[in-house]
């Protein structure tokens, strides 16, 4: 690589929905966020992970991590930081409140403009919403090349990536040039772990607010007074954006009915493949609503 | 997410031992360290924040790398290429993952890039790793030979070497030769002195070295031409690097496959002595072992949690006759003395923790100032304990490993015969847990002297002497009946011992392990006084303890000096 890259990793805060228990759900329908723990989205570590090999790979390389979401939202900031990320940026305002996907990728390219990054590396998806747009609509939003299902960087070349995609029916190889942006799957190496060392010197980063909350706390003094330990915090007008494309304003997307749906049949069944059977199927799946 | 620590709250428990304080105090120097080194915390709390969020690492490393990759690790094991382990895939990811981790160096000083942890995280992680899997533990944990070296080893050779072991590099002490296993003065490899390159070089056979490939070797050598015995031995420090040493096979093992135990061929392999010559064996290796005590203490309670976990997960799913089996009596009573023999060896694991930790941080100290009297009078006091309770530890909780192990098999039926379950694992990984580092039958000589010299007596009244709580009554009084025994035991056999010499020998493990019986109910009545989760396994361990006592109480009672030469008889029996 010629130049010292700039990377920076998306990553998202989300309601741990792999192990969930009977409070998952309100009864609404919605997912119940109390219930259930916040954590680093899985695919946005295999993210981070990618950027910090290149980190380990290239000379001068720095990692930051941009998120958008509540307060707390800080961290998952830390969290990558104690993994080996340079630092990161909380975008973080009422405003931003209740985007879909493309106010979410709207607000983020607000941010990346300003930071003008050579390399946004996202995970394919976040567990809570499994769209996987933010990323594509992201590169559409900057006019950047985009290699998605990205598994594997195997070479990195003066001024591009060799990246290999995993597909459905297989792999394809392909280079792409830089500034892209690369949407990493859960195949792909995990994350290194948090490291003792980087968790003892940063443990006490914090975002301006949270030094605000408890000013006369041991920690918050040490975070203001070291450089280092002070997280990025953006409000909507520190990204300078149109603000009626922030938020549910500018979030298209409307929930018309939020349904239940409990899965009756308890053992497999095996169908020979004939077209009575299954059509029998069909019809058995839009009655039971599983279809249609 | 598998974290072996957040999971584990006897872990925890023990991490908030009111004796943190003091050890930490100490480790940190009042607190003094933080205007020189970046990561030294602020105050008491701050340093325990640390050690917990260090230790959540270690668990989920352990719980979410390393277990995974146990079983694995055991069928590929590691193999010889161009004079060199190869480790197994497995053991690869461990030893990347780990140290991606910073786990390395963990109770190094800070100017050696170290973490300065006590000794009790360092053994916690220890644990935790053996949990996962018993053979890594021997790899990842043999980098407590670099406390020796940090205890003894010139300013220049730290520098030099305790950096590599912060960063991750891996350890092995080479001792044992073909002609000297337990019997370590017969040690015959040669350590030449070479005036040109300034370097000790050294020719010979090293046999049975755990990890003998690792980045950093003490090795133990006979540098005094002429002599035979142990006054000619010294410690040497070889670093891989630099060459000479050849792996000549890997020993085929029952159990902890992944660990390489490696034949070693030196071949004028350059080295650097560590301390003075001729105190290798006499002082050296006597810190080494301890050290190495502790660990496979730590190691041995590991694989008591691994072995539990999966006996009582069986137990609970397997139905038979229409029930759960572990609503039979015959198995929940397993389950129940497991889990007492578990929470003991772990509460004494830690208590001997911390008496070695006191005393080192005291030494430690004595290089750095003149220690005051008061300090000294603790140094020599917790030495003491430290030297009777190492042993204590190390035959308690490697015998425990065996029988959990055993039981936890015992518990999975046929099944647990097959390979389909972790259980057979780690009822071969635990099988040499009483054998290295010292068999039990040598942890039994070791600690002797404890209690014919009255140490673990004195411990015993000191714990006699504490409050206890209201549901503990029965067991302390229980408790006092059985140290009286005690003192009888004690009594006969140095009085028998007088006319019949070879009798305390030959009651020797009958009385280390009556008083290990009594501390360790001691420990758990202790904790029950804290937390109420332990009133049932100090019940529970009161009742083995009784039980185990009883025995040998009537077994020495009623020996005669006549019994010595009875089990000698046995000496003259031919072999066909």
């Amino acid at each position: 690589m010629k130049k010292q890259l700039k990377i920076v990793v998306l990553a998202k805060q989300v309601p741990d929905t792999r192990n969930v228990g009977k409070d998952a759900m309100t009864p609404e329908g919605t997912v119940n966020r109390a219930a259930l723990p916040a954590i680093f989205n899985p695919e946005d570590l295999n993210a981070l992970e990618a950027a910090l090999f290149l980190k380990d790979e290239t000379e001068g390389a720095t990692v930051h991590i941009l998120t958008m979401g509540p307060p707390r939202a800080a961290d998952i900031i830390r969290d990558a930081v104690f993994r080996g990320a340079d630092g990161g940026y909380l975008l973080t305002d009422r405003k931003f409140a209740g985007a879909d996907t493309l106010a979410t990728s709207y607000a983020l390219s607000c941010a990346l403009r300003k930071i003008q990054p050579d390399l946004i590396v996202a995970g394919r998806q976040a567990i809570d919403g499994d769209t996987a747009q933010v990323g594509p609509q992201v590169a559409e939003k900057l006019g950047l090349p985009q290699v998605t299902y990205a598994e594997e960087i195997l070479e990195i070349k003066d001024e591009s990536l060799v990246v290999k995609r995993r597909l459905e029916h297989g792999v394809e190889v392909v280079e792409c040039p830089i500034p892209m942006v690369m949407t990493v799957n859960a195949s792909a190496a995990e994350c290194r772990p948090k490291n003792a060392r980087r968790v003892m010197k940063f443990k006490n980063a914090m975002t301006p607010s949270e030094i605000a909350a408890a000013p006369d706390s041991a920690a918050a003094k040490m975070a203001a007074e070291k450089p280092y330990l002070q997280i990025f915090e953006w409000s909507a007008a520190d990204v300078d954006p149109d603000e009626n494309q922030l938020g549910l304003l500018g979030s298209p997307t409307k929930v018309k009915k939020i349904e239940n749906v409990v899965f009756q049949a308890k053992e497999a069944k095996k169908l020979t493949g004939d077209d009575k059977q299954i059509e029998e199927l069909m019809v058995e799946l839009i009655a039971s609503h599983t279809l249609g | 997410m598998a974290n072996f620590f957040s999971d584990n709250k006897d872990l925890q428990f023990h991490l908030g031992h009111p004796a943190m304080r003091k050890i930490v105090e100490l480790k940190e120097r009042g607190f003094a360290l933080k205007d020189r080194y970046e990561l030294a915390p602020q105050d008491f709390d701050d340093a325990m924040d640390n050690y917990r969020r260090v230790l959540e690492i270690a668990g989920e490393v352990c719980g979410e790398v390393i277990a995974p990759n146990a079983e694995g690790v055991d069928h590929e094991g590691p193999r010889v290429e161009n004079d060199h382990v190869v480790y197994a895939a497995g053991t690869s990811r461990n030893i990347e993952a780990i140290t991606k981790a910073g786990l390395g160096g963990m109770t190094l000083p800070y100017e050696y890039d170290g973490l300065n942890f006590p000794l009790v995280c360092f053994v916690m992680a220890n644990e935790m790793v053996a949990r996962a899997d018993a053979g890594f533990e021997n790899i990842w944990g043999l980098q407590d030979c670099a406390e020796t070296l940090n205890e003894f080893a010139s300013e220049d050779i730290k520098r030099l070497f305790l950096p590599l072991v912060s960063a991750g590099a891996t350890c092995a002490m080479d001792l044992t030769e073909p002609d000297a296993g337990s019997d370590l003065g017969a040690v015959m490899l040669k350590a030449t002195y070479d005036e040109k390159s300034d370097r000790w070089l050294l020719n010979g056979v090293k046999r049975f070295i755990t990890n003998g490939d690792g980045d950093v070797s003490l090795v133990l050598a006979r540098t005094e031409e002429g002599t035979a015995d142990a006054r000619g031995l010294s410690m040497l420090v070889h670093d891989k690097r630099d060459g000479g040493v050849k792996v000549r096979r890997i020993e085929n093992k029952l159990g902890i496959k992944g660990s390489p135990t490696c034949e070693l061929v030196f071949t004028n392999a350059p080295a650097r002595l560590v301390g003075d010559r001729k105190m290798g064996l006499i002082k050296y290796v006597m810190s080494l072992m301890n050290a190495a005590r502790l660990g496979i203490g730590a190691q041995s309670v590991g694989l008591c949690e691994a072995a539990y976990r999966e006996a009582l997960k069986y137990a609970r799913e397997r139905e038979q006759f229409g029930k759960p089996i572990i609503r039979f009596a015959a198995v929940s009573e397993m389950l129940s003395n497991m889990k007492a023999k578990l929470q003991g060896a772990r509460a004494l694991l830690y208590e001997t923790t911390r008496f070695v930790e006191t005393y080192k941080q005291y030494t430690h100290i004595s290089h750095e100032r003149s220690l005051e009297p008061e300090e000294r009078q603790q140094m020599k006091f917790y030495t003491r304990l430290a030297d009777g309770f190492t042993p204590l530890v190390k035959l308690f909780s490697s015998e425990y490993a065996n029988q959990l192990a055993y039981d936890a098999v015992q518990i999975h039926g046929g099944s647990g015969f097959m390979k389909d379950y972790p259980c057979e694992r780690l009822y071969r990984d635990a099988r040499i847990m009483n054998i290295y580092e010292g068999t039990s039958q040598l942890q039994v000589v070791a600690a002797i002297n404890a209690v014919t010299k009255g140490t673990f007596l004195e411990q015993i009244k000191e714990y006699e002497a504490a409050d206890y709580s209201e549901a503990m009554c029965a067991v302390k009084s229980k408790l006092v009946e059985l140290r009286i025994k005690f003192e009888e035991m004690v009594a006969r056999v140095e009085s028998l011992d007088k006319e019949h010499p070879g009798f305390k020998d030959f009651h020797a493990r009958r009385l280390v392990e009556t008083a290990g019986h009594i501390i360790i109910t001691y420990l758990l009545a202790r904790q029950a006084g804290e937390s109420s989760e332990y009133v049932d396994s100090a019940q529970i361990f009161c009742k083995l303890a009784e039980g185990k006592i009883g025995e040998a109480y009537t077994y020495v009672m009623h020996s005669t000096g006549e019994d010595v030469a009875l089990f000698k008889k046995v000496e003259g029996e031919e072999c066909c």
